[in-house]
């Protein structure tokens, strides 16, 4: 969502870590000076500029360039500090162009560190004006806000900064210009010394093969590095909890590849280069993956859990099982294409047999279509002794990862399920259940979803084709479906903290009482199920609003405003027999919360039969195609993201006769009361 | 190397080699003064033809960057260059020990896809290089190579149990790889 601003305009910032990019198209000094409420600088240390680039929550580069790129954090930056404004300023002295008028628009761009724009702003109209205040970031009853200034000064720096009420504002005028032209002088500065791949989110896009591209893509100076904001001269860092508040409230921990970051330990300072690294991250390197033992010659490595790359075992667990997920689609996709080619060509074969006359004489046509099956039997067994190579790969892989996966990676039978304990932290993924291929019937893939949900869950109680052929009646099947909707509950209050995972149940006709007993004597429900049409609206108002006023309190930038008893945790809505209680208000509702519950921590998981909703026709199809369907038995209905074979998915099912449902969820309401008192 | 000659991939070692690399490299086009966001940029792509028995298979380019199999992986699209030092803008990895066994051709072209023949692309070249040791096998020059605006680079071709290389280094003219087609299968 980027706002291309106008002179004047502001906009809501609902990041306190931003970037903030100048593209000029000629070198120019960028700065930022900060000041109290009535806009004015109280001193030189208010001010960062080339020649002391680094304040509490601003760093700016060293040297006049091209393009710059401002490093910002807003939490970091002093109470008193009401106001950063962004100025840029044609050096002096140095044969360049004299005023802005003569240059192309520059143009100013408020960025996340993910590199996604925010807001956008193209100085116009500059006429003799040599500096210019480009944009400021503003308090604005306790929330930060940008606005597009434009501001420009014939006079250059001095009337500029004086402007601002700096008394001394000649002299750091000529202060920063006498920076500039050194820095101008220097050659290409060192490359700057990256401790850390923390700029890998906004790398990613260059080309990362030649060993001597260690410049970044951004225009062409060679003053670009200086501009880089992990550059810090003075060695120190600001202060790591200063960060702490983050306003994206329900969307969780953010998406560990974009960017973490280890840093190094803080040390207590008021300048310094703004720090990148995640508030709630560690921030000791994490412990290395462990080694392989070194293969024997001629055979491949013994495999090892956690055997992939990630900051924590849990991600490198959860990396190395979509590895193999991805190694045996695409291992299986190459047998797949070697059998239709050999197919091919035996069918293309014995064709040609059969038209070509001569195969009627004598035993030479035999011979032929001996040849081509032959052909055929050889190419198929080859890919078959491939594929079983590597099916004995991932097999010996499978047997460590699987004894080693936390339990929210882990099936229900798994050891580590009866060591439960409630967790601290939100797991990244999920495991919904199993995934293999008909070429590999003994191989299950985990089937691991990214937490939050970014979809809904649709537990399909409708009849399905089961490959096995297996028939099971409607009653059962419901039944079935059910049973595992209870079961993927379980797991996802097990795996949230205790006051980060709301449940409510809707079961409009009560027929599923007894499938969620052990929810509801539990005690891990905040109340019974709701039953009948009134309790169906009920709880849908209720989630509703709940989505209303997230969505608000995030576009504006107020996450804090909400209601003090306001639920801050993640909540899902299972409903059993939709639509069977619902009218068409409450319908139009459940899209609502299906549409945008997601981004604002709101899940929904429905148990229904397609069928039993034929009565309101196509209107529902974007609601079917919006939740991810999970079926009560197997069934082939799932894709792969890279080749597309159909893989069956088994769900996730509590072994029978086990109480490892009962135990972990007896935990978790004990963990809940504790929490609430 | 020059055109037409081939090379075993078999190593001296008697090993045979395991994974190739084709990259391709150039210059960015020079910023214009004034309105530098409005240069020329030039964009090369890099794609590999997966052939069995003359029969194209899968192609690995830059909508489709891994081959269904995972033997041949495209790093990425680069619009753009580099700043021509002789990195490589652009990749393919070809893990030879995992192409399907149908799989017998690999034939790797170039084509400029913002339309600018090899005449104006500065620093231009494309290369082959075996990936284990990075030593490279086979390298041409692009630029200045003619009004081109493709180049059928090399193939990769199953002898035996193992592979070998011939350079092919034969121009044509095309947008992305499916131009290149008729001019690809006479180099089978």
């Amino acid at each position: 969502m980027t706002a291309e601003l106008v002179r004047g305009q502001n906009h809501p910032l609902s990041e306190a870590r931003l970037e903030i990019r100048v593209s000029a198209g000629t070198p120019v000094v960028a700065a930022a000076t900060l000041s109290d409420e009535s806009g004015r600088i109280h001193g030189v240390e208010w001010v960062a500029h080339p020649g002391a680039p680094t304040l509490p929550g601003v760093e700016v580069s060293r040297q006049a360039a091209a393009d710059h790129r401002l490093a910002v954090d807003l939490d970091a930056v002093a109470e008193t500090v009401h106001r950063v404004s962004v100025l840029l300023a044609l050096p002096t002295g140095v044969g360049g162009p004299v005023d802005f008028g003569s240059l192309a628009a520059p143009v100013v761009a408020v960025t996340g560190l993910d590199g996604t724009e925010v807001a956008g702003f193209t100085l116009t109209g500059l006429g003799p004006e040599s500096a210019v205040v480009a944009l400021e970031l503003y308090r604005r009853q306790g929330a930060w806000k940008v606005r597009a200034i434009g501001q420009g000064y014939a006079g250059g720096l001095a009337d500029l900064l004086a402007d601002q009420g700096l008394a001394q504002a000649h002299q750091l005028a000529s202060a920063i210009n006498e920076a500039v032209a050194q820095g101008v002088a220097r050659s290409v500065p060192a490359p700057p010394s990256r401790t850390a791949d923390g700029d890998r989110s906004r790398q990613t896009t260059a080309s990362a093969l030649g060993p001597d591209q260690a410049a970044s893509p951004y225009g062409g100076q060679g003053a670009q590095t200086a501009s880089d904001p992990y550059q810090g001269s003075q060695g120190n860092q600001v202060p790591q909890g200063a960060a702490d508040a983050v306003a994206s409230y329900p969307t969780g921990p953010a998406d560990p590849s974009a960017t973490t970051q280890p840093g190094t330990p803080a040390a207590s300072g008021t300048g310094g280069p703004v720090d990148y690294s995640h508030p709630r991250r560690r921030n000791t390197a994490p412990a290395p993956p462990p080694a392989a033992p070194p293969a024997e010659p001629g055979r491949p490595a013994q495999p090892v859990a956690g055997d992939a790359t990630g900051w924590s075992m849990e991600e490198r667990l959860y990396n190395q099982v979509w590895g193999m997920f991805e190694d045996l689609a695409r291992s299986t996709a190459a047998y797949r294409s070697a059998v239709d080619f050999a197919d091919t060509r035996m069918d293309r074969e014995l064709d040609e047999v059969l038209s070509d006359p001569r195969s009627r004489i004598g035993g030479q046509g035999d011979a032929a279509r001996e040849s081509a099956r032959a052909k055929h039997a050889q190419l198929v067994d080859q890919a078959r002794q491939v594929l079983d190579r590597d099916l004995a790969q991932l097999a010996a892989e499978a047997d460590v990862v699987e004894p080693a996966l936390p339990p929210a990676y882990a099936r229900w039978d798994n050891p580590t399920w009866h060591a439960y304990r409630v967790p601290m932290e939100m797991p990244m993924a999920l495991r919904l259940g199993d995934l293999h291929l008909p070429e590999s019937d003994r191989l299950r893939i985990p089937m691991l979803i990214r937490l939050p949900l970014e979809r809904g869950l649709w537990i399909d109680s409708g009849r399905t084709g089961s490959p096995d052929g297996s028939f099971l009646d409607s009653h059962e099947l419901r039944r079935l479906a059910l049973d595992s909707a209870v079961a993927h509950t379980a797991r996802l209050l097990a795996v949230h903290p205790a006051d980060e995972f709301t449940v409510h149940v809707l079961d409009p006709a009560g027929s599923g009482a007894q499938a969620f007993a052990p929810l509801v004597h539990s005690g891990v429900l905040t109340a019974p199920p709701a039953v009948g049409a009134a309790g169906v609206a009920d709880i849908l108002t209720r989630l509703t609003e709940h989505v209303d006023l997230v969505q608000m309190a995030v576009r504006g930038g107020a996450a804090d405003s909400l209601p003090p008893d306001f639920d801050t945790a993640h909540q899902l809505l299972v409903v059993n027999d939709f639509p069977h209680g619902f009218d068409d208000r409450a319908v139009t509702r459940l899209r609502y919360l299906a549409d945008e519950g997601p981004a604002v921590g709101v899940h929904l998981m429905l148990v229904a039969d397609r069928e039993d909703a034929a009565g309101y026709g196509p209107l529902l199809d974007p609601l079917w195609r919006g939740l991810m369907r999970l079926t009560p038995v197997p069934e082939d209905h799932l894709a792969d993201p890279w080749v597309g074979h159909a893989w069956t998915y088994e769900p996730a099912l509590l072994p029978p006769g086990s109480q490892v449902l009962q135990q972990v969820l007896a935990q978790v309401a004990e963990a809940r009361r504790l929490w609430r008192k | 190397m020059t055109k037409g000659q081939a090379i075993s991939l078999q190593k001296a070692d008697g090993g045979s080699l395991t994974a190739v690399r084709m990259g391709l490299g150039w210059q960015a086009a020079p910023r214009r003064g004034l309105f530098g966001s409005r240069t020329r940029e030039i964009d090369l792509d890099a794609s590999a033809v997966l052939f069995a028995d003359k029969q194209p298979v899968d192609v690995v380019f830059f909508r489709h960057l891994v081959s269904d199999d995972g033997s041949v992986r495209h790093t990425g699209d680069n619009l753009v260059g580099g700043v021509g030092q002789g990195g490589d803008d652009e990749a393919i990895l070809v893990d030879l020990s995992r192409v399907p066994v149908h799989i017998d051709q690999i034939v790797f072209t170039v084509n400029s896809f913002t339309g600018q023949t090899f005449q104006e692309v500065q620093n231009a070249f494309c290369r082959l290089v075996d990936e284990t040791n990075g030593q490279e096998l086979a390298r041409y020059t692009l630029a200045g190579g003619g009004a081109y605006t493709a180049q059928i680079m090399a193939k990769v071709h199953r002898v035996g149990a193992g592979w070998n290389m011939t350079a092919l280094g034969a121009p044509a003219n095309g947008r992305t790889f499916q131009d290149l087609m008729p001019a690809i299968l006479p180099a089978l």
